[in-house]
């Protein structure tokens, strides 16, 4: 199979959508002409023109608000947040407006677009540039939040939530967009709210999402050497939540470790360890683990993100401690 | 004419002072029914709301009913309308049958937007009424989308976009103005200035108390109007709609009006004096629109006492059908939240 980049994928998702969609268009600051700040759009102008991939001011509310109002009166927006920590700018619009103008209307007037961007932290970027708010939209009944974490799952879900009728939060990272992973020519969609199994084992479960699903599978390949099996899921999407294929995999290993980039109050662990525990609780064969970031602001100096981040280190020594064999 | 009031500040040079058009007999009798059916509605709602039939918040429109009345008799069917939590006059008058407005106020699930919106979310994509929203200045960019997707498909309907004076104090406005003009979006940016942020003059609010100015910034072209006569208002809007249509872009009106309530139901509006409101009602809009019509001899006192009882009867009948009316099942909360039909809601 063919191998491209993950921004290359992101690309191929709205083009192809774009041709299947005169109402569908992309608007965001630098998409246009810059060809992105992270080169997701490169070439996007040329083939769409700039009616469709429209270059704003640096202006997230009014933009943001903007899109919501065009997806009111028909179309199908494609917001580019440079960053999702700029979104917090445009939270209004995107809590207050596109996550409840379906149901204040009484069903009148959906909300069918994409916000999508890099979340997370991405090296020494200091504290503004370093935040993960997956669990803050995650949190609002009326969005979907899309978290993918490789090439293909990208193209696939971007697709599924281009196509998606309701407002879809989808989750990048800028220290995503250059891997380079397998991605079919043909045409596939991959659904917004399923979880996968990214790898199979029985001696305890993996939970993870978007970047950090690196370290789990990489903490799952070094404990396979020491002979202990993980299995891996790969959340996906984060709102919803894919309760189901956490349980079964949970009613099988009888262990559970999470791990995700985000702060540790309210987090999407914290959500995670109380679904298990009320579903679950029996099958528990040692207290749920999870490895967030540090809870504090993300530093400048190389030392704090060392300390701030979920590394492989942690990982395993959770998941040791839920098999007791720290 | 409006400078009687203290905190108005002196109006700018593009100020409209009479109306150039000659208005139809047919106009005046229309403004004179649909301004009087906003404002006995309201006193209707005000009367529910005295008496808790009606909860939550409530933004009485009484005084303003010029401003809408010459709004659309200015504009087409096909037009887009969007405004904020004062909304109730704006739903009644795009055609939104009052009864269910009125069921809307009560909650009740044959209301416009079936008791899931209440008084400050009247929507009808029916009516083009793309809503009543209540975050000041949220609807201002949401107005400029709706009329981005027109420019987009190549239609010539402009989007009215209300708000009020508090409103233009609000980033989300600077924000789309300069994107309005910079694409020449066909949206209609109306100030409904009625003096008062809630219960914070316009002169406590801002070193600059013009409000016609703030246009000016992005280049927008911008008028101040008389939002106490349908006339000037329309013909500030004809003007400005047919700018739109053009390709030409935005306006920005700075509407001077006058709510004679509080903000809202809660609200004593003790921050004004009794001599200022009672100085508006002396031009009520209403009470103008009618002795023009009698000075027209469009038509006879007789002619007014029908349009009374009429109106009298539709208020009526929209309480009793809201009154029949029942309550959304509380299991609605899961629906209308998501447009796919099997969303799986935590319910535990």
């Amino acid at each position: 199979m063919r191998v491209i980049q993950f921004r290359e994928a992101l690309r191929e998702a709205m083009t192809e959508e774009m041709k299947r969609d005169e109402q569908i268009f992309l608007m965001g600051e630098e998409v246009a002409e810059y060809n992105g700040a992270y080169k997701v759009s490169q070439g996007m102008l040329d083939e769409f023109g700039p009616k469709r991939i429209i270059d704003t001011p640096i202006a997230e509310l009014g933009f943001a608000g903007i899109a919501v109002g065009a997806a009111m009166n028909g179309l199908r927006p494609i917001v580019e947040f440079m960053t999702f920590n700029f979104s917090l700018v445009a939270i209004d619009q995107v809590i207050n407006a596109a996550a409840k103008m379906y149901q204040m209307s009484g069903g009148q007037f959906n909300i069918p677009m994409v916000f999508r961007g890099p979340t997370g932290s991405a090296g020494q970027l200091g504290a503004q540039h370093s935040q993960a708010f997956e669990n803050w939209y995650a949190n609002c009944p009326g969005l979907k939040v899309v978290v993918p974490s490789n090439p293909a799952d990208a193209k696939g879900l971007l697709k599924s939530a281009i196509r998606d009728n309701d407002p879809v939060i989808f989750m990048e990272s800028e220290q995503m967009y250059g891997d380079k992973g397998e991605v079919p020519e043909e045409e596939y969609l991959i659904p917004i709210g399923k979880a996968a199994v990214k790898r199979e084992g029985t001696d305890v479960t993996i939970v993870s999402f978007g970047k950090i699903m690196k370290v789990a599978l990489a903490t799952a390949e070094a404990l396979a050497a020491e002979g202990i099996s993980c299995e891996v899921i790969d959340l996906m999407t984060v709102r919803p939540i894919d309760y189901d294929t956490i349980i079964q995999s949970v009613q099988k290993t009888n262990r559970l470790v999470i791990v995700e980039e985000a702060w540790p109050l309210a987090s999407i662990s914290t959500e995670i360890s109380y679904m298990v525990q009320k579903k679950a609780f029996d099958y528990l064969d040692a207290p749920i683990h999870r490895i967030c970031t540090a809870d504090a602001p993300l530093g400048y100096a190389p030392t704090f993100v060392q300390e701030f981040l979920p590394n492989v280190e942690r990982t395993t020594k959770a998941i040791k401690a839920v098999l007791y064999k720290a | 004419m409006l400078c009687a009031v203290p905190n108005f500040v002196s109006f700018a040079t593009l100020f409209i002072k009479m109306a150039k058009t000659k208005f139809t007999k047919e106009t005046y009798l229309n403004w004179y029914e649909q301004m009087l059916l906003m404002r006995r509605f309201e006193e209707k709602a005000a009367q529910l709301y005295g008496q808790q039939k009606i909860k939550g918040f409530c933004h009485l429109y009484i005084g303003q009913e010029a401003v809408v009345a010459g709004t659309l008799s200015a504009t087409r069917k096909d037009d887009r309308h969007i405004t904020a939590y004062r909304d109730h006059a704006h739903a009644i008058a795009l055609g939104i049958p009052s009864r269910e407005v009125m069921a809307e106020l009560y909650g009740k699930v044959t209301g416009c937007s079936k008791g899931k919106g209440g008084s400050m979310h009247m929507f009808s994509k029916e009516h083009n009424f793309f809503g009543g929203h209540g975050i000041v200045g949220g609807q201002i960019p949401l107005g400029a989308g709706i009329a981005l997707a027109d420019q987009y498909r190549g239609g010539d309907q402009v989007t009215i976009c209300s708000f009020g004076d508090g409103a233009a104090r609000q980033g989300a406005l600077h924000e789309t103005f300069n994107m309005a003009m910079l694409w020449k979006l066909p949206v209609i940016f109306i100030c409904e200035n009625n003096g008062y942020a809630m219960g914070t003059s316009v002169e406590r609010t801002t070193n600059a108390p013009d409000m016609s100015i703030i246009g000016k910034g992005y280049d927008m072209p911008s008028f101040v109007v008389d939002g106490m006569h349908p006339e000037t208002v329309h013909e500030a809007i004809a003007e400005a709609a047919e700018r739109a249509r053009k390709g030409e872009g935005p306006t920005y009106l700075d509407v001077r009006t006058y709510r004679y309530r509080g903000h809202s139901m809660s609200d004593p509006a003790k921050y004004r004096t009794k001599e200022e409101v009672e100085e508006y009602k002396k031009k009520d809009p209403i009470e103008v629109v009618k002795a023009t019509i009698l000075k027209q001899k469009f038509a006879a006192e007789a002619w007014f006492d029908e349009v009374e009882a009429k109106i009298e009867g539709i208020v009526a009948e929209a309480v009793e059908f809201s009154e029949n009316s029942p309550y959304p099942d509380g299991s609605e909360l899961y629906t209308d939240v998501y447009a796919e039909p099997n969303y799986p809601y935590i319910t535990e």
